[in-house]
């Protein structure tokens, strides 16, 4: 048996320096460096168009240069950040969120972009461009956007006690309530429940936000991250907050017995991910022709509908396949009416806080976890 | 010629020798450095401190608040949920690397990489899958119903932490007593039963002492990765357990590099002592035995 | 063996192996859950074929793992013979307590401050990136080397000593001597090590997180990216794939050693 194994290992050894002395004669490719979040992007998978080949197609054809687009993923913009600025990877195009980004602009870690190269920018919709992140519209290019709701399952819950952040707080409901497993969303629901400033610098503040999370303790099922697939979807647990698109994933796979439904509470946290190049890119003009082929019709519509995170690219929002594969509902919930997106988003948006505040923050948070 | 050949023999150690240097004693200077500094690399021993006082109240099921010392209750809670995991991982894995041992030779072999196939899997899917087993709706609550049985909450208990952390660390229990064990000498408990020794007692003063080696080998491949696990905890626990390397990871991913350093330096000090004394209290009993 | 053994070794592996059965049904999961069975479909096994990059990081995975364990099996057990040689006490205790460090030492501790190390290192020499598939490597040879050692190490504390000093009496030069009565002697404590490092290897998460430069993914690395949007089934029906070709290859070499026996 043993022989066997080692067979396994002396085959697998030889791959690998036949690998390695396969990697000498690709010397005419160029080499893109991605590094996305996990499962966002369109991949070809479920019959959809696989993104990162058809770019490789697309620049081929278009500049008679073949590239090769190394694509890889984080779990966190915190984990993002901590590769990057210890200058451990050089990435050409990343996908961080609003708040990260906004830090990595004040630390002189992004560069500005070559709109020349991205004609493709005129699609983004006029509500998401002089945000507090990039205010001058001169680092990124959004990706995506969505916002913070509540998911219950109808078939537990009384639809009479929906509608607020206090259904997360409701003891009816004592033993089946989810809560993020990260510090920032988990503080944003008490804070939005208690009507207070998400920005705020007043460790007061904070220390009031802690006690409603100490309080909810005993009525928690657990604090979860991507957990809350399984748990909702089995019926396991009955209410949740988490991002919007994800609602249709779990929607998607319920139980026969379970009824899952969505709102969003007042206020909640709007969020949006963009594409940008950090200062180590190795290849600006390649990073910008990849962003600007993300914003074409092909894989913007592909990569919408992959991640059913809402897209504020026009040709996205506006086509009518797009429209007609999602359905009414989800566009409705996806695209909610709002007035002047920019101006809410720029008041209410969870932004990144200082350094004090976010290590207050953090103590708080442990101090919960060990209660 | 035996002078030589033991040098020669010496030599093969050096290669491993700077290797060693350069990739297990080098690092940890970085550890200690970033421990004993800020983040502006001046020295400071407020990392240190913070591990030793930081405070917060926390409060009982009766509804009292009591305040504690944050980071020892976490590394207390962590060693607790470690050492049943280790001890569980013992008395389920010496049984069956013994039995194991006294199969014949090429049924031992086909067990023993039996034994490893689950670890090919990866471990993040593997705890998923147990997510699905213990779950209220899950397949475990729905024998048991079945059965009309009352149904078991287990996620989320320190139970399945446990559950979880013996599955995933069960082989490197089992592997390395088995390797002793299959080299025992057979004549010797044959020795021991033909003076009159019962088979328990055969155990305890032939078997037991001479595997000693391989349950302390044993022993520190699980306690070591249970005590640091973060992912487990976090996936099986249902997030209400939270141990040391949660708390290095979170500080990690708040940015905090230096505290995180610190409670990895405090920690490491503390495994370090405690295996220490381990091997010398089994160096004691095995040349105590013979 | 004995009934009580077999129902004992029975429920053991009941319990070793009730997540694959797990991974095994969900795998032909219709739906896109981990948890809700809605019926049989092959889809994620077609799927899992066209996910380039999931293939990429598999392989990615498989060369890290033989790489590391290869190297660290050839040092790891170079390094135990000669720790048995080492005369002073006192060296062979310094030599004991560092190679213990690894183990002693979470992991997520190693990650980290071999990072930092790489990083240091990167910069003096004024690289762009200072994490490749070479510090990744070395990182796993780091940590798989002891648990290589721990396994060689016994063999060679209960092999009897005279007998390789007998056969260097006989004529024996001591490399001939280490081969022909060495080396079978602890060969099996050496095979262990290796299935152990390529087994760890295979299995880490945490040390290869922080060590992985641009471009090598490996498979651990992108499922947890996968923790905002979920694991799919894609995931569960790899490691059916992973554990019947491992089967597969048992049976055939099982099958292999009984028609060479025959002979």
């Amino acid at each position: 048996m043993k022989k066997t194994v080692s067979l396994i290992l002396c085959a697998a050894l030889l791959c690998s320096v036949l690998l390695l002395c396969g990697c000498g004669d690709k010397a005419e490719t160029l080499t893109l460096n991605v590094y996305n979040w996990g499962e966002y992007i369109s991949d070809g998978s479920e019959d959809s168009f696989d993104t990162v080949a058809g770019f490789e197609k697309w620049y081929e054809e278009t500049y008679g240069v073949k590239v090769h687009v190394n694509y890889d993923t984080f779990a966190s913009c915190e984990d993002m950040y901590a590769k990057l600025s210890a200058g451990a990877v050089s990435y050409d195009v990343i996908v961080p969120s609003d708040y990260m980004i906004a830090k990595l602009r004040e630390e002189n870690m992004l560069l500005p972009l070559n709109f020349d190269n991205i004609p493709n920018y005129k699609n983004i919709s006029e509500d998401f461009k002089g945000l507090y992140y990039d205010p001058d519209n001169a680092y990124t290019v959004p990706y995506t956007y969505g916002v913070v709701g509540i998911i219950y399952n109808a078939n537990a819950v009384d639809e009479a006690d929906a509608g607020s952040w206090d259904l997360l707080w409701n003891e009816k409901y004592a033993g089946s309530i989810l809560q993020f497993n990260n510090p920032r969303d988990a503080f944003g629901t008490a804070v939005y429940k208690l009507g207070q400033d998400v920005n705020s610098t007043d460790r007061a503040d904070w220390d009031r936000a802690a006690e409603e999370l100490k309080a909810q303790k005993p009525l928690r099922y657990g604090l979860v991250m991507d957990e809350i697939y399984n748990l909702m979807e089995s019926g396991e647990a009955a209410i949740g907050a988490y991002y919007a698109g994800d609602y249709f994933t779990m929607l998607d796979a319920q139980a026969e017995d379970v009824d899952l439904r969505f709102y969003y509470p007042e206020p909640t946290n709007a969020y949006i991910d963009a594409m940008c190049i950090p200062s180590c890119a190795q290849n600006k003009e390649l990073a910008e022709r990849f962003i600007d082929y993300m914003l074409s019709e092909e894989p913007a519509i592909a990569n919408a509908e992959y991640t059913y995170y809402a897209s504020p690219n026009r040709v996205v929002f506006e086509s009518e396949d797009y429209r007609e594969e999602m359905g009414e509902e989800v566009m409705e919930i996806l695209y909610p009416e709002s007035g002047d997106f920019a101006a809410d988003y720029n008041a209410y948006a969870y932004r990144n806080l200082d350094a004090a505040t976010l290590d207050y923050i953090n103590t708080l948070w442990e101090s919960i976890k060990i209660g | 010629m035996k002078t030589k050949a033991t040098r020669l023999q010496r030599l093969l150690l050096y290669p491993y020798g700077l290797w060693a240097i350069l990739f297990i004693v080098l690092p940890l200077a970085f550890i200690a450095y970033y421990a004993f500094t800020d983040s502006s690399f001046a020295f400071t021993t407020e990392n240190i401190t913070r591990f030793f006082t930081a405070t917060s109240s926390v409060t009982a099921g009766d509804g009292s608040v009591s305040e504690v010392r944050t980071y020892l209750l976490i590394f207390a809670r962590s060693l607790k949920l470690a050492v049943i995991s280790t001890l569980v991982c013992l008395l389920l894995g010496y049984p069956v690397a013994y039995i194991i041992s006294r199969c014949d030779s090429r049924l031992q072999s086909s067990l023993i990489t039996v034994i490893m196939i689950p670890m090919w899997m990866n471990f993040l899917i593997r705890t998923y899958a147990w997510m699905t087993i213990l779950q209220d709706t899950g397949i475990l609550n729905s024998a048991v119903t079945a059965l009309g049985l009352r149904p078991w909450h287990i996620i989320g208990t320190e139970g399945a932490v446990v559950i979880g952390m013996v599955y995933d660390y069960l082989p490197y229990m089992i592997l390395p007593i088995y390797s002793v064990l299959a080299k025992l000498d057979v004549k010797l408990i044959e020795a021991a039963r033909d003076l009159g020794c019962s088979g328990a007692s055969v155990l305890r003063r032939v078997i037991w002492p001479l595997s000693l080696p391989g349950v302390l080998s044993g022993v520190t491949m699980v306690l070591i990765p249970s005590v640091s696990t973060f992912y487990i905890s976090q996936k099986l626990g249902s997030g209400k357990f939270f141990l040391i390397g949660d708390a290095i990871e979170g500080q990690y991913v708040a940015n905090n590099l230096h505290f995180a350093a610190a409670i990895a330096f405090i920690m490491m000090i503390a495994l370090l002592t405690a295996m220490a004394l381990l091997r010398a209290l089994a160096d004691r009993k095995a040349t105590g035995r013979s | 063996m004995k009934t009580a053994s077999k129902i004992y070794m029975t429920l053991a592996f009941v319990f070793l192996f009730a997540p694959i059965v797990i991974m095994l049904i969900f795998s032909f999961n219709e739906a896109k859950s981990l948890s809700v069975f809605s019926g049989f479909s092959l889809k994620w096994y077609r799927e899992l074929f066209r996910d380039r990059e999931t293939l990429k990081s598999v392989k990615n995975t498989l060369v890290l793992a033989a790489s590391a364990s290869g190297i660290s099996t050839l040092m790891g057990t170079a390094a135990a013979v000669g720790m048995m040689k080492l005369r002073s006490r006192r060296m062979r205790k310094a030599v004991d307590t560092v190679t213990n460090i690894p183990m002693v030492n979470p992991d997520i501790i190693t990650g980290i401050s071999l990072m930092l190390m790489f990083v240091f290192v990167g910069r003096i020499f004024g690289s762009a990136t200072s994490l490749s598939f070479a510090t990744m490597l070395i990182a796993h040879i780091t940590f798989c080397l002891p648990y290589v050692i721990l396994q060689v190490i016994p063999k060679l504390e209960q092999m009897d000593p005279s007998l390789s000093e007998a056969a260097r009496d006989l004529g024996c030069t001591p490399l001939r001597a280490f081969f022909l009565v060495e080396l079978p002697e602890i060969l099996p404590g050496i095979l262990t090590g290796a299935i152990m490092a390529f087994t760890l290897s295979l299995d880490d998460f945490v040390i290869s997180y922080f060590t992985a430069g641009n471009g090598f993914q490996t498979l651990p690395i992108r499922i947890y990216g996968m923790t905002k949007k979920t694991v799919t089934p894609k995931m569960y029906a790899l490691a059916t794939l992973i554990f019947f070709a491992i089967l597969f290859l048992l049976i055939l070499s099982n099958v292999a050693e009984r028609k060479g026996e025959e002979k």
